[in-house]
C-alpha cells in the first residue's frame, strides 16, 4: 500500500500562558528618544495580563502548532466547493514587496498610483475572464461579495421604484446565499433541483412573480453539475423584471470556456482564494470581487479607480452606488495574489487549469464509484458528490471514511453537503493535483472501502495517526469554553 | 505551466479511463451556444523572472513605500512587525490550510485562534472574542445588527466622531434593511456628547475610543446614556494598541466591542486586509455572527479546540443564521496573537506609552512651529491641529523630497475643520524627524 501517511514526532505544546514566564519579552523595544508623558490617569489601566514569552519559545509554540496543520502545501486537500488549489510562492513574494505591504492606504492618490494601476487591471483582467462591464473589488470574502451583490440588485430594483421582497435560492445553495438574502431584508424562497440534480425552467416558472427580486444560482452547482437550462432560467426570471445572481464560488470549472455575462448572469462575485490561487489562511482572509453588467454598473460601491488619461484616481461621486463596504479598498493583499496568478497564468493557462480540473473530477469520479455509490452518475464538472450507502451495510457513515482518510494523509472531501443529496462525500481535487495523487487517493478509498467490510473498528475509532482523536463536539457547544 | 502536472499521456490515459476521447467532450454538458469561442483577453503569461521585473516596476511606481515617515493613521497605523512574526505566519501550514472543519488536523490553526479569543478578551475587557471578522467598519455594522434584531428596533444612534467610513459601512448594511444611523454630536472637547443623543427609539449607542479626531472618549458617560436608555452599549476602536494603555472597552460596561486589530503586527498593505475584532459579553455569545474556537477533550481524554456554536451560523441556519460570514480574516487573527505573544505584559504597555510620549512631543514642537489645537483633551496617538497658512505647500514636498506624511487633511471629512490636519505618532517616528518637521513648518 503505498499511501503518504504515516506517524511521526508530534510534540506536545501546552497553551502560551502555561509557557509564560514573569519577565520575559520576545521582542527589544529600543529606549524612548522623547521624555515620558503620563496620561491622565482616569483613562489608563492596570497591566495587561498577556502571556510572557522570549523569542525562542514564542517561535517553538507556533512551529508546533504548525506541526499540526495540514494545508495544500502538506498534500491532497480535495475539499468540494472550496477549490484547494496549490498556492503559488510567487505570489506570496510578490505580496510582500515592501512598497506594496507597506503602502498606507491615505497617503494620496499621486503617490500610489502602482497600487491603483494594479487595481485597476484586474478589475480589467477579472472582467475580460467572466465578461461583465465593470469589476469591484472591493468584497472581503465570498459571503461579503453575495452581500454586495444583493446589495446591487436591491438598490436596482429601488432606483426602478419596484421594490420586492423574495429572492429564489436553489435547493444546492451554499448556506452563505440564503442568508445574504435575509441581510438585505429579502425572504428566501426555496427552488428544488430536478431529478437530474439541475434547475429546470418549469421549477423556476411555477416560483417566479412580480413580487421576486432575482434567482441566486451556483454554476456549475454543488453537485458538480452545469446548469445547462440557464439561459432559460434567466429569459423567465428577466421576463418577470428580476436579477440572475451567480454564485461564483466554482469558477474554476470554466475559465475560458464559458463566460458568465454572457448566459444571463447579471451580477456574480468570485472568489480570489478559490479559483485565483490566493491562500485560505485556515479562514482567511479572503476577497469576494464582483462582477456587474453594464445596467447595474451605477450601483457598484464606493470607491472605484478610474482612469484619466495615465491617472489613476479614486472615486466616490457616484449617487446610485450602494455605498461602502470596506474602510479602506478591500483586501489589496489578496489582490496582488490574483494579479501575479492571473499575470503567470494568462489566457492558455487559465483555460488549462478549467480542463485539467474537470478531467481530475471526472478521473476520480469514474476511478471511484464501483467503491461509493454515485447518487447523479452523470459527467461533472470540477467536483462530485458520492454518498455512504454501499458502506450503510456496515455501519459506516461519511463521517468514518473522511476520518480514516485522515490515516492515509489526505484531507476528506466536504462532508454532509450539499445537502441534496444524504451523507454528501463531495471531492474537488482541482488542477494541480497530478495523476500519481490521485491514483493514491483512489487506492487509499479502496483499501478503506475493504477495511468497512473486514474490520469497521478502524474506521468507527479513526483517525488513530493524528495528534487528537475524535472530539467531543457536543459538550464543546454544550459548556463553551471559549478561552483560556 | 509550472503549476500544472499532466504530460500528454497522463491526458490519455485519464481520458481513457473517463471514456471520452477528448478534454473538449468532457464540457458535452454545456449547451455549445453557451461556451465563449474565443480565448480570454489576458496578457501574455509570464515566467517568474519575467513577473518578478514586472512587479518591481509596480513597486516602483509607488513612492508611500516603507522607508517613509508616516505622522498619519486614521484607522491604518505604521507599527513596528517583528520578524519572528512574519516568518512564523508564513508557515504554509497555517497560510495554505481551509477553514478548520476537520479538528483533528487543524489543531494549529484552533489552538492558535483559542488563543487570539483569549487575548483578545484580556485587551478588551469582555468575556467572548470571535474568531475575527473582515475589519473594524464591518464588525461594527454587524454589532449593530445584533442590537436592532435584539432589540426590535428601527434606529441606532452612533457617535458623530466613528471612523467616517465606518458610518458609511453602517449605512450600507442598515439601510436596505429598512433600518437608520442616527449621529450623535460632538462637543468643543471634541468628544461626543452624551447629553445629545438623539430622543429617537433606538436599540443602541456607538462610540470610538480614542476617536477621529484622536481623543479618548468618557465611557463612562456613554455607559450612563445607554442605562438610561435601556439600549445596547457598543464601543469600538481603530488603534488596538491604545489597549496596552487605556482602560478596556469592557471595564466600562460594554455589550458588544468592535476594533481594528491591524496595529498587531499587520502591514498596512493598502489599507487590507486587517483585522476586524468583536468581542461581547457572556450574554451575547450566542448572538455573535462568525466563528468560535471552543476547548473540548478528545476520545482518549486529550485536551483539543473545534470550532463551536455553529447553530448560530450560515451553514446550519441558512435563512435564519445571526450573519452570512463565513471565511473572516483567520491568518490575521492568528498573526495579532504572535504579535501579542511576542510583545506580551510587559511589551504592550511599553510600547503604547512610547505611542503616547511621541504623540504628545510631536504636539508640542508643531506648536512650537506655529499649529494651533481646536482641543485641549486627552488623546493616545492621534490628535488634531490646525496648520499654519502654506502648510499644504511644505506638506507636498516633505512627501515628494523625503517621503513624509506630515498629517492628513481632515477637511475632507469635516468640512468645518478646513486646514485641519489628524496626526499621528507611532513608536516608529523618531525625534529627529519630529523635530525637522517643525523646523520645516517654521520655515514656512
Amino acid at each position: 500500500m503505498n499511501h503518504p501517511g504515516t506517524s511521526g514526532l508530534i510534540f506536545r505544546e501546552p497553551e502560551l500562558w502555561e509557557k509564560s514566564r514573569a519577565g520575559r519579552c520576545a521582542v527589544s523595544i529600543p529606549g524612548s528618544d522623547v521624555e515620558t508623558a503620563p496620561l491622565n490617569q482616569e483613562f489608563t489601566r492596570d497591566d495587561v495580563d498577556l502571556p510572557e514569552l522570549y523569542e525562542v519559545d514564542m517561535v517553538r509554540h507556533y512551529t508546533r502548532l504548525s506541526q499540526w496543520n495540514f494545508g495544500i502545501d502538506s498534500g491532497m486537500y480535495p475539499l468540494g466547493s472550496c477549490t484547494m488549489k496549490y498556492n503559488p510562492k510567487t505570489n506570496e513574494a510578490q505580496a510582500s514587496r515592501d512598497a506594496l505591504a507597506s503602502v498606507h492606504p491615505l497617503a494620496g492618490e499621486p503617490y500610489t498610483q502602482g497600487a491603483l494601476k494594479l487595481m485597476y487591471d484586474l478589475e480589467r483582467q477579472l472582467s475580460a475572464i467572466t465578461g461583465y462591464d465593470a469589476v469591484t473589488l472591493q468584497p472581503a470574502a465570498g459571503a461579503h461579495g453575495e452581500l454586495t451583490g444583493m446589495l446591487i440588485i436591491h438598490a436596482y430594483h429601488e432606483k426602478n421604484n419596484d421594490q420586492r421582497s423574495k429572492v429564489l435560492i436553489p435547493d444546492t445553495a451554499h448556506g452563505t446565499n440564503p442568508a445574504s438574502v435575509t441581510l438585505c431584508g429579502y425572504e428566501a424562497v426555496n427552488v428544488d433541483s430536478g431529478e437530474e440534480g439541475i434547475l429546470t425552467p418549469e421549477a423556476v416558472e411555477a416560483v417566479m412573480d412580480e413580487d421576486t427580486a432575482g434567482i441566486m444560482v451556483t454554476n456549475p452547482n454543488t453537485l458538480g453539475l452545469f446548469e445547462r437550462n440557464i439561459r432559460e432560467i434567466a429569459d423567465i426570471v428577466h421576463a418577470k423584471g428580476g436579477l440572475v445572481y451567480g454564485d461564483g464560488a466554482n469558477m474554476n470549472a470554466i475559465m475560458g470556456i464559458v463566460k458568465p455575462a454572457d448566459i444571463g448572469i447579471d451580477v456574480m462575485h468570485l472568489n480570489l482564494h478559490k479559483t485565483f490561487s490566493t491562500p485560505h489562511g485556515g479562514g482567511g482572509p479572503g476577497s469576494g470581487p464582483v462582477g456587474v453588467t453594464k445596467a447595474l454598473e451605477p450601483f457598484l460601491p464606493v470607491p472605484i479607480v478610474e482612469k484619466n488619461g495615465e491617472n489613476y484616481t479614486l472615486t466616490c461621486d457616484r449617487p446610485d452606488s450602494i455605498g461602502r463596504l470596506h474602510t479602506f479598498y478591500g483586501h489589496f493583499g489578496i489582490m496582488v495574489r490574483a494579479y501575479s496568478y492571473i499575470l503567470s497564468m494568462g489566457a492558455e493557462g487559465l483555460k488549462n487549469a478549467s480542463q485539467y480540473a474537470v478531467l481530475n473530477a471526472n478521473y476520480l469520479k469514474e476511478s471511484l464509484k464501483e467503491t461509493l455509490n454515485l447518487p447523479f452518475d452523470k459527467p461533472c464538472m470540477h467536483e462530485c458528490v458520492f454518498n455512504d450507502k454501499k458502506q450503510q451495510a456496515y455501519h459506516i457513515s461519511t463521517m468514518d471514511i473522511a476520518k480514516r482518510l485522515l490515516d492515509y494523509g489526505f484531507h476528506p472531501p466536504t462532508v454532509y453537503f450539499p445537502l441534496v443529496v444524504d451523507g454528501s462525500f463531495m471531492l474537488e481535487p482541482t488542477e494541480t493535483e497530478s495523476r500519481e495523487t490521485l491514483d493514491q487517493f483512489v487506492q487509499a478509498v479502496q483499501a478503506i472501502s475493504r477495511e468497512a467490510a473486514e474490520t469497521p473498528d478502524l474506521l468507527h475509532s479513526a483517525p488513530n495517526l493524528t495528534k487528537v482523536t475524535r472530539l467531543d463536539e457536543v459538550s464543546a457547544a454544550r459548556k463553551p469554553c471559549l478561552k483560556g | 505551466m509550472r503549476y500544472l502536472p499532466h504530460t500528454k499521456d497522463d491526458i490519455d490515459s485519464m481520458l481513457e479511463t473517463i471514456g471520452k476521447p477528448s478534454i473538449d467532450s468532457l464540457f458535452d454538458s454545456i449547451p455549445d451556444k453557451l461556451k465563449t469561442k474565443e480565448p480570454l483577453d489576458l496578457p501574455q503569461a509570464l515566467t517568474e523572472w519575467e513577473l518578478d521585473d514586472h512587479m518591481h516596476n509596480v513597486e516602483q511606481s509607488i513612492i508611500a513605500s516603507g522607508l517613509c515617515t508616516y505622522f498619519i493613521g486614521a484607522g491604518s497605523y505604521d507599527h513596528y512587525i517583528p520578524h519572528a512574526v512574519k516568518y512564523l505566519i508564513s508557515r504554509s501550514e497555517f497560510m495554505t490550510a481551509y477553514t478548520p472543519y476537520q479538528p483533528e488536523v487543524s489543531q494549529g490553526t484552533l489552538q492558535g485562534i483559542y488563543e487570539f479569543q483569549t487575548m483578545i478578551t484580556q485587551l478588551t475587557g469582555m468575556d467572548v472574542a470571535t474568531a475575527s471578522h473582515y475589519d473594524c467598519g464591518t464588525a461594527l455594522a454587524e454589532a449593530l445588527l445584533i442590537a436592532l434584531k435584539k432589540k426590535k428596533k428601527k434606529k441606532v444612534a452612533v457617535s458623530a466622531l466613528i471612523h467616517p467610513a465606518h458610518k458609511q459601512i453602517i449605512n450600507t448594511y442598515l439601510n436596505p434593511a429598512g433600518y437608520e444611523m442616527l449621529e450623535i454630536p460632538f462637543d468643543e472637547n471634541g468628544r461626543t456628547d452624551f447629553s445629545k443623543v438623539p430622543d429617537d427609539d433606538i436599540a443602541a449607542i456607538a462610540v470610538q475610543s480614542p476617536n477621529f479626531f484622536g481623543n479618548i472618549e468618557k465611557l463612562e458617560q456613554a455607559k450612563n446614556a445607554c442605562d438610561e436608555k435601556k439600549v445596547f452599549f457598543i464601543a469600538s476602536f481603530t488603534e488596538a494598541l491604545s489597549l496596552g494603555l487605556l482602560k478596556s472597552p469592557g471595564s466600562y460596561g460594554a455589550d458588544l466591542v468592535a476594533g481594528e486589530g491591524q496595529s498587531f503586527g499587520l502591514a498596512k498593505s493598502f489599507g487590507g486586509p486587517g483585522l476586524g475584532l468583536l468581542a461581547g459579553t457572556n450574554k451575547q455569545m450566542r448572538n455573535l455572527p462568525g466563528r468560535l474556537v471552543g476547548k473540548t477533550k478528545d476520545s482518549n481524554g486529550d485536551r483539543g479546540y473545534v470550532l463551536t456554536l455553529a447553530t448560530r451560523e450560515q451553514h446550519i441556519r441558512r435563512e435564519k443564521a445571526s450573519s452570512n460570514i463565513c471565511s473572516n480574516n483567520g491568518l490575521n487573527a492568528l498573526t495579532a496573537a504572535m504579535y501579542l505573544a511576542s510583545v506580551g505584559k510587559t511589551g504592550i504597555r511599553k510600547i503604547a506609552q512610547q505611542n503616547h510620549d511621541k504623540a504628545v512631543y510631536l504636539r508640542k514642537k508643531l506648536s512650537e512651529a506655529g499649529f494651533t489645537f481646536p482641543f485641549e483633551t486627552e488623546f493616545f496617538n492621534e490628535f488634531i491641529a490646525k496648520a499654519p497658512e502654506g502648510f499644504a505647500d511644505t506638506r507636498k514636498r516633505l512627501i515628494e523630497d523625503r517621503c513624509l506624511y506630515a498629517g492628513l487633511d481632515i477637511g475632507q471629512y469635516f468640512p468645518d475643520f478646513k486646514d485641519h490636519y489628524l496626526f499621528c505618532a507611532t513608536e516608529k517616528v523618531k525625534k529627529e524627524d519630529m523635530d525637522n518637521l517643525a523646523l520645516e513648518v517654521k520655515a514656512l
